[in-house]
């Protein structure tokens, strides 16, 4: 191992080190002093942020190709670390007022942020399977984290039984693709497809059987069933994570071997990927109309936004477009990742024993009782839908110019429709806290109100200046592109 | 040498009986053996091909795949046991505290 292979993996390397150091030292800390297990975890992630955003700055390759540094992987590391810090955040008073204070879910959700980290810089399909693998199976005991409550117990078997399923698919996709292509590393794989020496047949099924495994992850139409019973049954925090984190990397992972491997399957997968975006949109806002419980909105309102995620995805084979295409699903995944987090830290602040709490209609006279709070979810109210003045318009904006720019009119049409259609939801939230008497009962914590505080200003302050983001996004060149 | 198209065929069947029974029986241990199957199909994917192109990457991945199989079952297994303290079964009929 040289130096070069322990630099490409530092971030994730630092936060597995310190993830085992935490184990150990919760066994001292969770007696005598429980704050301080969250204490440790967030110095680890913010370790992690500065090593990754300090000492990895130029691309490079690590481990003969298995790890691939370049600006895809430097834009999603800090982004995951920054979803972990967050997460602390909104776990302690969660964790301490249901009676379920266990330090490892900090140890847990760093091996799962490693898994992520990895997912992002993979350069081989072993480690895109490893890394999928990595952060899941701490997601799977993190949704059962608050037995024995039933509906937590069960939304863990239900997430492990589909995500398992899923990784199946993806791993006989893989099977298939290493068949036509006789290696697993992305760069040789690329190689050989573009030479057209590998059967496309294989690869054409292979690659269906991979995006069935990453369509679970992301939560897109029809492999959306799990995702609104998990949200619930989960305990929030964690949904909130999953709903980030897990998404995140999900897309990572497709852009990641999609965009790299097979461009030149393009003119067989853009149909699939068009059909799975409009479907994921339509039906995501559609039935997140009817939902009364607002954890499971913000579920269906999880899966509306991986289709408008997957709307930026659909020209990925034209190479003209690919570097926009890129960078506006990693604007729009960071916009979604701030007003997501936000959303949920509202709606823990909510949460009561028993998932009280939790109904939109127990929203109503937010903004006379807490109006800090109130004005936050408006925040994010807004920013879903896609209104200026917030960075959630400026997402909208660059994922449409790029879906118009790749020749897809009838799909941005689709995706402007939906907005308008979620407008009537969201909306519906903002209006129950201001509009109506109520006596809502809202926990105050520090740290879940700084979360919602904070990105509740950062979508304002950004919308300002998208920009500057954007270029951030646009330098996030792939390998090889 | 068997033709490679044999085990192929086999592994093509195992992954199809993996994802009947994954939808169709109710047992969540049972349900688990069919993911395994699907697992295993695709290691003999693997192992066919790279017998057959004579490369070393397809047999690394079956190690890889055998370890992670072996921590799902881990924590799986430890999933099912807390749901079945707490509900007496283990039946996925009978997971209906969610809605949907």
């Amino acid at each position: 191992m040289t130096l070069i292979d322990l630099y490409s993996i530092l971030p994730a390397a630092t936060l597995i080190v310190w993830a085992l150091f935490l184990l150990l030292a919760n066994f001292w800390f969770s007696k005598r002093q429980p704050v301080w297990t969250p204490i440790l975890a967030g110095a680890g992630l913010l370790a992690s942020l500065v090593v990754s955003i300090f000492f990895t700055g130029k691309p490079m390759a690590g481990f003969g190709g298995f790890i691939l540094v370049d600006g895809f992987s430097n834009f999603l590391t800090p982004l995951f670390a920054v979803t972990g810090i967050f997460a602390i955040g909104l776990a302690y008073d969660y964790l301490r007022r249901m009676g379920i204070q266990r330090g490892e879910y900090y140890t847990l959700l760093l091996f799962s942020i490693s898994g992520m980290m990895l997912m992002a810089s993979a350069g081989d399909l072993i480690i895109v399977f490893l890394a999928l693998e990595l952060l899941s199976i701490p997601l799977y005991v993190l949704s059962g984290f608050a037995h024995p409550r039933v509906d937590s117990q069960e939304s863990a078997l239900k997430y492990f039984l589909l995500g398992t399923f899923a990784s199946g698919f993806f791993l006989f996709g893989t099977s298939l693709v290493f068949g036509a292509a006789r290696t697993t590393n992305l760069t040789d794989i690329l190689a050989i497809v573009s030479s057209g020496e590998a059967d496309t047949m294989l690869l054409l099924i292979g690659s269906a059987l991979m995006l069935a495994g990453f369509g679970f992850k992301i939560a897109a139409v029809p492999f959306h069933s799990w995702t609104p019973d998990v949200y619930q049954g989960a305990p929030s925090p964690v949904a909130a994570f999953m709903s980030v984190g897990a998404k995140a990397a999900g897309f990572a992972a497709l852009i990641r071997v999609f965009s790299m491997i097979f461009p030149s399957l393009a003119a067989e997968l853009t149909p699939i990927f068009w059909a799975l975006a409009a479907l994921t949109m339509v039906v995501g806002n559609v039935v997140a109309i009817a939902q009364t419980n607002l954890k499971r909105m913000l579920a269906y309102s999880s899966i509306a936004h991986a289709g408008y995620l997957l709307m930026a995805f659909v020209p990925f084979g034209d190479a003209v477009t690919r570097s926009n295409s890129v960078a506006s699903a990693l604007f729009y995944l960071t916009v979604y990742a701030l007003a997501s987090l936000g959303a949920w830290a509202v709606l823990i602040g909510m949460e009561g024993e028993d998932n009280q709490g939790t109904e939109i209609s127990d929203l109503a006279g937010l903004g006379k009782t807490s109006p800090l709070s109130a004005a936050a979810m408006t925040v994010f109210m807004l920013s879903f839908t896609g209104i200026p003045l917030t960075l959630g318009f400026w997402g909208k904006f660059y994922l449409f110019r790029t879906a118009i720019e790749g020749g897809f009119v009838t799909l941005a049409v689709i995706g402007l429709i939906t907005s308008l259609a979620s407008a009537f939801y969201y909306l519906r939230v903002v209006v129950k806290m201001y509009f109506q008497e109520g006596q809502p009962e809202f926990h105050w914590n520090f740290w879940t109100s700084s979360v919602a505080i904070f990105t509740a200003l950062a979508l304002v302050v950004f919308s300002f200046m998208p920009g500057s983001l954007f270029d951030l996004a646009l330098r996030s060149m792939l390998t090889g592109s | 040498m068997i033709p490679i198209a044999y085990p192929l065929v086999l592994a093509v069947i195992l992954f199809c009986m993996g994802i009947v029974g994954f939808l169709l029986r109710k047992n969540a241990i049972v349900i688990f053996m069919c993911l395994e199957l699907m697992f295993n199909a695709a290691n003999l994917v693997f192992i066919t091909f790279a017998n057959h192109y004579q490369v070393i990457d397809g047999q690394v991945f079956v190690v890889f795949v055998m370890t992670v199989a072996a921590a799902e079952v881990a924590v799986g297994l430890a999933l099912m046991v807390t749901i079945f303290r707490t509900k007496q079964s283990i039946d996925i009929d009978q997971m209906n505290s969610l809605k949907g």
